[in-house]
């Protein structure tokens, strides 16, 4: 196993994702793929605080990221892989044919963006892209923690 | 100081308001403390309840965790506003002790809250 979880979180590294995920999947490394936090060290530190010792955060562009996924699926340790919005997803996606499946775990109310799940508020045009990368072969569930039935993106987007 | 400290613990679910009623069911202290949750909130949400707890006050921020969105983006908060301390692994203890401590700069108040915390935490005999 290498790349356990690909997931949408718009909180990004965050005590849903390092305990309870993070303890289950014996994760060891996480990759955080955000343009932005790429570009700022001071995010980057705000980011490592949130992390036990035993857990390497990996910080990468979308660019970057197409580029090492093979390395970090051929890494014998486990790893997450988080983005920060769907936008991210399917730039993602778009440049790297590795993503099979992906995570809606935590997409939270804004303005224009309407309840489909407790931890998922949508805009049409973000139910949309859900459907295209799901259309494209990624297989799109939402499940905010790993108890929980992940859900088919049919049933809420 | 004109005016003294504020207190906002920032929590997952409802910690931070069970402890604000605690406090003020010990103490008779009300308004002291102002509760935060994450829930329902992205970054930018959290961010802006911290704005509207803070107001324009000195404060100590009370984390319930010393990781994860509630002390990312109260040290994001702190960072951009002046007369802000931050806190983790919020207690009990340090808040009884912190109501009663409130005319202190925000930096000496967080340290001496987490002296008390600290001390709250012990294996006590059988």
């Amino acid at each position: 196993m290498s790349i356990a979880l690909f997931r949408i979180d718009d909180r990004l590294i965050h005590g849903q994702v390092v305990v309870g995920w993070g303890q289950p999947l014996d994760c060891t490394f996480i990759v955080l793929v955000d343009d932005e936090v790429r570009e700022s060290d001071w995010e980057q530190d705000l980011y490592r605080m949130g992390v036990p010792p035993h857990i390497e955060i990996i910080f990468a562009s979308v660019t970057e990221a197409a580029e090492r996924l093979p390395a970090w699926e051929a890494d014998a340790r486990v790893g997450i892989l988080l983005v920060p919005d769907i936008d991210t997803a399917v730039a993602l996606v778009a440049k790297s044919d590795r993503v099979k499946r992906l995570n809606v775990g935590g997409i939270h109310h804004r303005a224009g963006r309407t309840e489909r799940l407790r931890f998922v508020y949508l805009t049409d045009d973000e139910r949309a892209k859900l459907r295209q990368l799901a259309a494209g072969g990624v297989d799109v569930t939402a499940q905010d923690v790993p108890t929980a039935r992940p859900i088919p993106l049919g049933e809420f987007a | 100081m004109s005016e003294p400290l504020r207190g906002v613990i920032v929590s997952h679910a409802a910690i931070a308001q069970a402890l604000v009623s605690a406090v003020t069911v010990i103490t008779g202290i009300d308004g002291a403390l102002v509760p935060i949750s994450n829930e329902g909130c992205d970054n930018d949400a959290l961010g802006e309840r911290l704005r509207q707890a803070v107001g324009e006050r000195p404060a100590v921020l009370f984390v319930d965790l010393p990781g994860g969105s509630c002390l990312t983006n109260s040290i994001r908060y702190a960072k951009q506003h002046a007369d802000i301390a931050v806190v983790t692994g919020v207690n009990l203890a340090m808040l009884l002790d912190f109501v009663f401590n409130r005319e202190i700069p925000p930096a000496e108040a967080a340290r001496r809250a987490v002296e008390a915390g600290a001390k709250a935490i012990r294996v006590t005999a059988a």
